[in-house]
C-alpha cells in the first residue's frame, strides 16, 4: 500500500502546499473547511475505501478535510485515510473541542510528537463558557509551543485570525520521553521522516512496510505516557467553576433511562412521521412533484428536446420517454427525493446537534445486538425509511464489513422507503386493524429473522458500542441548515447520476422487451403461488424502477382484502429500487449486491406465498 | 467485579481492560487503567454509561463484561 503518494491517489497538484484539517469527530471541522475553501470544493473517492475526501483551494494552498478521528493510527478506514492525509500535510489546522480538552489534546499531542507544523483552533468556546470551564489559553500556548486560537465556528468567530496564522504554523513541544526519542531518531536515521518514524515506533505495519523496515511495539507505552502528559497539561490549564449545567444533564438522563427514554423515542418517531411522512411526503411533494415537475416542467422539457430529437426514437425515449433521464429521473430527484432527503437530513441534524442521536444509539444497542449490529446502526436504519439509497450510503459509518453487509441486506429487504410507505399506508388503512397488524408483524419478523440468521452465519464478530455522548444542547439553527444543505447537496450529486443510469437501464430493458420477459416468467408464480391476478406482476416489476411505482400499481387492480395484504407484503420485501441497487454495487461490489437482490426475490415470494396459503 | 456489575451513581476505578484495542481506544478518549469514573446510567441489558469529567461514554455490555473495576468506598463519594 502506498501511503506517501497522496497527490497521485486523489489527483492533486504536486507543487502546491497542503493545509490539512484534523480533529476529533463532531468538533466543527467542516465549518473551517467550508470557510477557507468557499465553494471551490471537489469530492473524490479515496482508493481502497468507501470514503470520500473533500479538497478545495485557499489562496495558493490545497486544503484537505479528514474524517474525524481520536488519534493517528489505523484502527479503521477513517483513521487510515486521516493518517495518510496527515502524513502528507505541510500545515495542519487542528480543531479542538474546548469542552473535551482532555480527549482532544491526545490527538494534538500526537501531531506535535510527529513533528508536524500546526496551529490549534480551540473551538466551541461558547459552550465551554456555558459549562463553566475557564481555559488559560496563554498557558496552553506555552505548553504546546504552537499558536492556539479560541474560536466559535458556528459564528465564524476568530476565523480571520486563523487565516492570519496559517502561514506561521510551526512545530511545537513533543511529549516523548528520552527513551522513545532515542528510538525514534534511530528509525528516522534511515527514513528521514519524523512523522512516519513515530508511527512505526507506535506499531504501524503499513508505514513500516512502506519504508522497508519493521514496526516496533511501543504503542501502548507511548500512548500511556502521552495520556499522562496531556492530563497534566489539562490539569494546569483548565479551571472548572461549578456552574453545573443541571438542566442539560437532566434532559440527557431522561432520554437515556428506558422508562422515560423509550416513550420519548416513540414521540420523536411520531413527530418524524408527521414531519416527513405527512408534511413533506404529501403536502410539499404535492407541489414539487405533481405541480412543478409534472405539470409545468415535463411538458416543457419534452417540447424542448422534441425540437432536436425524435421523441419516439431510442435516444428520445432515454431522454424524455416514460422513464427518461430528463423526465422521470429529474422529476423523481428534484420533485420527490430532494424534499424528502432534505427533510430527513434536517430532522437528523437536529437530533445529532442536540446530542440526542448517540443517546438513541445507546438506548437501542441491546436490540440491535441480536441482529449483529450495534446501536450506531440506528442511523442508517432510520434513514432507510426516508430513502434506502441514502441509507445505504450511510452504512459507511458502521465499524466492520460484517455489519455493513447485515445493514445493507436488511435495508434492501425489509425497510420500506418513504415513497413506498405513503402508498402502502393508503392501501392498508381501509383494510382495518387486523390486516395492519399482520402486515407489521410479518415485516418485522422477516427483519428480525434475517438479521439473526445473518448474525449467525456470517464469519467474524461485530464491533461493540463505544461512543462518546456529547452534551445535550439546543441545536443552532444556522448550523442545522448548513448541515442539511451540504448533506442534501452531496447526496443529490452522488445519487443523481446513479438514478439517471438506472433510468437508462430501465428504458433499454423496456425497449428490448426484457421487462416483458421477466413478467412472463414470474406470472405463473404470481397466479399459482401468491394467488394474485396476473396484472399484479406489472406492479411488482415496476417496483424495480421505483418502489412506490410498484405499490401505486396495486391501486388499479381489484383485489380482495387478503390479496391486497399479500401484495403489500411482497412489494415491501421485494427488490430495492434500481438506484439503491447501484449504490449497493458501488459500496459492496456486484456479488454482494446480487445476493441482496436475489435474496429479496426469494424472501418476498416465500413469505408472500406462506401468508397467501393461510389467508387466501 | 466487572463494569457490567456496577450500579447507577457509583464511583469506581478501572483496574484492567482486557481487550487490547479497547484499551488503546479508551486511552485516546481519556480513560485508562487507573482512571476514576462515575456510572451515570445503566441501560438494562444494554450499554453502561460512564462519566469522566465532562465526557460521557456509552460502553456496550459485551465490552463492559471485559472491563475489571473496583468500587470506591463510601467516604470517597
Amino acid at each position: 500500500m502506498e501511503t506517501s503518494n497522496i497527490n497521485k491517489k486523489i489527483g492533486l497538484d504536486q507543487s502546491k502546499k497542503k493545509i490539512v484539517l484534523v480533529g476529533n469527530p463532531n468538533v466543527g471541522k467542516s465549518l473551517f473547511f467550508n470557510y477557507l475553501t468557499n465553494t471551490y470544493v471537489t469530492v473524490s473517492n479515496y482508493p481502497g475505501t468507501t470514503l470520500d475526501i473533500s479538497t478545495g483551494k485557499y489562496k495558493d494552498y490545497i486544503v484537505l478535510d479528514t474524517p474525524g478521528v481520536y488519534g493517528v493510527s489505523s484502527f479503521n478506514d477513517e483513521e487510515l485515510v486521516a493518517r495518510d492525509i496527515i502524513l502528507s500535510a505541510d500545515i495542519i489546522i487542528n480543531v479542538v473541542d474546548a469542552v473535551h480538552l482532555e480527549r482532544d489534546l491526545f490527538l494534538t499531542q500526537q501531531l506535535l510528537d510527529m513533528g508536524k507544523k500546526i496551529i490549534v483552533a480551540l473551538n466551541l468556546m461558547d459552550e465551554a463558557k456555558d459549562r463553566g470551564l475557564d481555559i488559560d489559553i496563554e498557558l496552553l500556548e506555552k505548553k504546546l509551543k504552537v499558536k492556539v486560537i479560541p474560536t466559535i465556528a458556528t459564528e465564524k468567530f476568530n476565523f480571520k485570525k486563523i487565516e492570519e496564522y496559517i502561514a506561521k504554523a510551526k512545530r511545537g513541544q513533543d511529549s516523548l520521553k528520552d527513551k522513545f526519542e532515542k528510538e525514534l531518531l534511530e528509525i528516522n536515521k534511515d527514513i528521514d521522516n519524523r512523522a512516519a518514524a513515530l508511527l512505526i515506533l507506535e506499531g504501524d505495519k503499513n508505514i513500516a512496510l512502506l519504508h522497508n523496515t519493521k514496526e516496533q511495539n511501543l504503542r501502548e507505552d507511548i500512548y500511556k505516557s502521552r495520556r499522562e502528559y496531556v492530563d497534566s497539561i489539562v490539569k494546569e490549564v483548565v479551571t472548572k467553576n461549578e456552574t453545573k449545567n443541571s438542566f442539560s444533564d437532566f434532559v440527557g438522563s431522561l432520554i437515556l433511562k428506558p422508562l422515560t427514554g423509550i416513550p420519548i423515542l416513540f414521540i420523536i418517531l411520531y413527530l418524524l412521521y408527521q414531519f416527513i411522512g405527512v408534511f413533506v411526503a404529501q403536502t410539499l411533494v404535492g407541489y414539487t412533484e405533481e405541480l412543478i415537475m409534472i405539470k409545468y416542467y415535463q411538458p416543457f422539457i419534452i417540447d424542448l428536446v422534441g425540437n432536436f430529437v425524435n421523441v419516439q426514437s431510442i435516444l428520445g425515449k432515454i431522454l424524455v420517454g416514460e422513464f427518461g433521464v430528463l423526465t422521470m429521473t429529474t422529476t423523481y430527484i428534484i420533485g420527490l427525493l430532494l424534499p424528502l432527503v432534505a427533510g430527513f437530513y434536517f430532522f437528523l441534524s437536529i437530533l445529532e446537534d442536540s446530542g440526542y442521536m448517540p443517546r438513541i444509539a445507546a438506548l437501542v444497542d441491546r436490540g440491535l445486538n441480536y441482529i449483529g449490529l450495534n446501536g450506531r446502526a440506528i442511523i442508517p436504519m432510520l434513514l432507510g425509511f426516508g430513502c434506502v439509497t441514502m441509507a445505504t450510503v450511510t452504512t459507511r459509518l458502521l465499524g466492520s464489513k460484517r455489519e455493513k453487509i447485515i445493514a445493507i441486506f436488511l435495508l434492501g429487504l425489509a425497510i420500506p422507503c418513504s415513497a413506498q410507505l405513503g402508498v402502502i399506508a393508503g392501501l392498508i388503512a381501509p383494510l382495518g386493524f387486523k390486516f395492519f397488524m399482520i402486515y407489521i408483524i410479518t415485516i418485522f419478523a422477516v427483519y428480525a429473522i434475517s438479521g439473526t440468521f445473518l448474525n449467525k452465519v456470517l464469519p467474524g464478530e461485530s464491533t461493540d458500542l463505544l461512543i462518546d455522548l456529547p452534551p445535550v444542547r439546543m441545536p443552532k439553527i444556522l448550523n442545522v441548515l448548513n448541515k442539511t444543505y451540504l448533506k442534501s447537496k452531496y447526496f443529490i450529486f452522488e445519487a443523481g447520476p446513479i438514478f439517471a443510469l438506472g433510468a437508462v437501464v430501465i428504458t433499454l430493458m423496456k425497449e428490448l422487451n426484457i421487462l416483458e420477459k421477466i413478467q412472463n416468467t414470474v406470472a405463473p408464480l404470481i397466479i399459482g403461488w401468491l394467488k394474485l391476478p396476473k396484472e399484479a406482476t406489472d406492479a411488482f416489476i415496476m417496483g424495480i424502477i421505483r418502489r412506490d411505482f410498484g405499490a401505486a400499481g396495486l391501486y388499479s387492480l381489484s383485489l380482495t382484502n387478503e390479496q391486497t395484504l399479500v401484495s403489500l407484503i411482497v412489494i415491501t420485501l421485494f427488490v430495492p429500487c434500481i438506484a439503491a441497487m447501484l449504490v449497493m454495487i458501488k459500496e459492496q461490489g456486484i456479488k454482494q449486491a446480487l445476493i441482496v437482490w436475489l435474496g429479496s426475490w426469494f424472501a418476498a415470494f416465500t413469505v408472500g406465498g406462506i401468508v397467501a396459503f393461510f389467508m387466501i | 467485579m466487572t463494569l457490567s456489575d456496577i450500579t447507577k451513581g457509583k464511583n469506581f476505578k478501572i483496574k484492567h481492560i482486557a481487550d487490547d484495542m479497547v484499551r488503546l481506544k479508551s486511552l485516546r478518549m481519556g480513560i485508562s487503567e487507573g482512571s476514576s469514573l462515575n456510572c451515570n446510567q445503566k441501560i438494562p441489558g444494554g450499554p453502561v454509561i460512564v462519566k469522566h469529567n465532562y465526557q460521557e461514554i456509552a460502553i456496550g455490555r459485551k465490552l463492559a463484561d471485559n472491563i475489571e473495576i473496583e468500587l470506591y468506598s463510601k467516604d470517597n463519594d
